[in-house]
């Protein structure tokens, strides 16, 4: 249950060995969450995670979880909150791709939508469903900038957050007044281990900068966070500009 | 008082947004409000899995009359008198029905609730579930040392009549137990008779938080009523100044000619209601400095014999409805802590902490308690208890509270279950040492948990 100055207790991450969902709990747990839930697939990865969070203080059960197998989704997610209430899930898979790679490959490419889209959109509701029959707590959803205009340089990626980001927005209409809160995290250009060896780009940004914008959105029950903030202008003017000059432009 | 709609009529559930008087986490389930036992006991055979709890008037502060997904039963419905004995002084009634009724009907015959807190909007279930304590903790305990008897419908669905004599486990489970025993259906309670139905106050004006102190401990003995409103916000020499004030019911002696005639008048009745519209930082440094400056100054710094009605001395507050919505959307807590006879330096060092910090606390008050009583949970225990509200967007409010967190932990204290909103689940084994022996009565009489809320969710109770 969250506390009166509205933090949570417990957390589950789906996607357990995301940097930006792991920096999260990190400062869920420095503040008040005890109960920490990491669903990923099996890997030394994610039991070292699991192991980091320990040490922190949290209470940590592993569970084996895949985005790319929807068909599980429910099932699982069920039985995490069968043994206790969650005050707020991370959706936090996701995969990157390799857009020329996947451009000239179209079940690879399909793959990452898989991912990012239908696990997304299965795992959502599981988990939205959940939080609507316990009557209280939050989802929120890692999105991304690249969502809301494609862009030729990653527009595979683009398109799964788009639809994902778009899923998640009438996710939370549709819960509004249930007590379920919703809400869109829509990072710039984050420097993780997913993004590894890619060119900087302007408005990079720290997994750190991720959690907190996440812990404070979450506070405030926002419907959209946009990290770093500049962002939120950053794109409406991008999405504006003209096709013609769009597609000129080196993004 | 007219019968309820017969069993078979169930009471509708409606999906309802529920938070506690702070108006903090606030948490969905589904409300049925039944009239009659044979509802109550209706509306608990079609729980679902996540359980149920009873709700009163929603006067405690936090979240132990929420059960998110759950059921709520508002048992306000339940508001009926079913016996009287003017003789004891003794009424038993339904769990819903709120003191203030008692007080309004039970006044003119010459009797007062045995204990009330700051608000008469309390029902009786709430007052023996939160084992509430007033200004007359050090002299008579608290509401649980007046019940006699409590009808409580178990989990199981059936029902008990459980004295502290034929029951000691449960009674005291019950007394203080936050609800999760079972369901109050009613209890009987002794009254406390006066002669009058006015209080004869003393006033005094303290310079600080000492003398306030050593005032407490001299007169502590010679009332019935005490309690001192304290400037949190005052700081060096005036740090923790006080308005002590004292008082006992009037003797009919005590009155003027004119009042003797009708001794035990009593009226209710609130002066205005705060709207729903008022901006969040209201209550700031600024407001609540001029504020507790005003407070101070208007008080009398010695008076004696001043008669005051009961709302005036018991329930200032109860002149004005909804006055949690000046603290805007966030809401406000409740910290109520007690630190046992001793460990006065502990009370000083959270005074202290807070004026350094500036949190502005518009109420912030000060008892002794005397002895607490068997109840497992219940609160009180001998010690200084200071009670301080703070709106919940003040900055740097979490660090403030914990460390104020560890003044109390450190000092054997303990937090008020009823106003708790935010204590760390971890703690609560060290401040309740008696918290086995209730979780074992517990699994014993509901080993399923059905009774469950949002707070004993939250802390694990």
């Amino acid at each position: 249950m969250k506390d009166a100055l509205g933090a949570p207790q417990s957390l589950l991450v789906l996607g357990g060995t995301s940097e930006i969902a792991l920096t999260t709990a990190r400062a869920m747990v420095a503040e008040r969450v005890r109960r920490v839930v990491l669903a990923g697939r099996p890997s030394a990865g994610l039991e070292a995670a699991a192991d980091d969070l320990r040490g922190r203080g949290a209470t940590v059960e592993v569970v084996a979880f895949d985005a790319a197998e929807p068909d599980d989704h429910e099932k699982t997610i069920d039985e995490v909150f069968a043994a206790g209430d969650i005050d707020v899930v991370l959706l936090a898979f996701g995969v990157l791709g390799d857009q020329d790679a996947d451009a000239k490959d179209p079940a690879a490419a399909a793959r990452v939508a898989q991912v990012n889209y239908v696990g997304g959109v299965s795992a959502g509701l599981a988990a939205a469903n959940a939080l609507s029959r316990q009557g209280h707590g939050a989802l929120a959803v890692i999105s991304s900038v690249a969502g809301e205009r494609a862009r030729k340089s990653n527009f595979i990626y683009g398109s799964t957050k788009a639809g994902l980001d778009a899923f998640a927005q009438g996710l939370g209409d549709k819960l509004h007044g249930t007590g379920v809160h919703v809400m869109v995290v829509r990072p710039g250009f984050v420097r993780t281990k997913m993004t590894e060896g890619l060119p900087d780009v302007p408005l990079a940004t720290t997994p750190e900068v991720v959690a907190e914008a996440i812990v404070k959105g979450l506070r405030r029950k926002s419907p959209v966070v946009w990290v770093p903030g500049q962002f939120r202008f950053v794109m409406s003017a991008l999405r504006h500009v003209p096709r013609p000059i769009f597609r000129k432009l080196n993004i | 008082m007219s019968d309820g709609p017969s069993a078979d009529v169930r009471p509708a559930a409606r999906r309802v947004r529920l938070n506690g008087w702070g108006r903090t986490a606030p948490t969905f389930a589904d409300v049925v409000r039944p009239t009659t036992r044979e509802q109550v006991a209706t509306a608990l055979g079609r729980r679902t899995s996540r359980g149920v709890i009873a709700r009163g008037l929603g006067r405690s502060y936090g979240d132990p009359a929420q059960n998110g997904g759950g059921t709520v039963l508002d048992m306000t419905g339940l508001d009926r008198i079913l016996a009287v004995d003017l003789e004891r002084g003794l009424v038993t009634c339904e769990a819903g029905v709120s003191l203030d009724r008692l007080i309004e009907l039970f006044v003119p015959f010459g009797f007062f609730v045995p204990v009330t807190p700051g608000t008469r909007q309390v029902t009786v279930g709430g007052a023996i579930g939160a084992d509430v304590h007033g200004k007359n903790h050090h002299a008579d305990g608290s509401f649980c040392n007046h019940v006699l008897s409590i009808d409580l419908l178990l989990a199981d669905g059936t029902e008990r009549t459980v004295t502290p004599d034929n029951d000691p486990e449960l009674f005291w489970a019950t007394a203080g137990g936050m609800g999760l025993t079972g369901l109050v259906l009613s209890a009987t309670i002794r009254m406390t008779p006066i002669e009058t139905s006015l209080a004869s106050v003393d006033t005094d004006r303290t310079r600080n938080l000492d003398e306030a102190m050593a005032l407490m401990a001299e007169t502590d003995e010679k009332y019935t009523y005490t309690v001192a409103w304290l400037d949190c916000l005052a700081k060096g020499a005036n740090l923790g100044r006080c308005v002590l004030t004292c008082g006992e019911f009037a003797a009919l002696d005590d009155l003027p000619a004119k009042q003797r005639r009708d001794p035990l008048r009593f009226r209710t009745g609130s002066l205005l209601t705060v709207p729903d519209l008022v901006p969040g930082r209201l209550p700031n440094k600024l407001t609540m400095g001029l504020f507790n400056e005003l407070w101070y100054r208007k008080a009398p710094k010695h008076k004696v014999g001043q008669l005051q009605s009961i709302t005036a001395f018991f329930h200032p507050l109860d002149l004005v409805q909804e006055w949690n919505r000046v603290y805007g959307r966030t809401g406000f807590l409740q910290y109520q802590f007690v630190v046992p006879f001793g460990r006065e330096d502990g009370l000083v060092k959270a005074v202290e902490t807070i004026s350094r910090h500036g949190a502005p606390s518009s109420l912030t008050v000060l008892k002794r308690f005397g002895p607490g009583n068997a109840g497992f949970l219940s609160f009180p225990k001998p010690g200084w208890t200071l009670t301080l509200d703070f709106p919940t967007n003040t900055p740097g409010l979490a660090r403030l509270l914990r460390e104020l967190d560890e003044i109390v932990l450190g000092n054997e204290g303990r937090f008020y279950l009823a106003k708790d909103s935010r204590m760390d689940p971890a703690d609560l084994a060290r401040m309740y040492p008696r918290l086995e022996q209730f979780r074992e009565v517990r699994a014993k009489v509901d080993p399923d948990g059905v009774f469950v809320s949002d707070q004993a969710r939250r802390l694990g109770l």
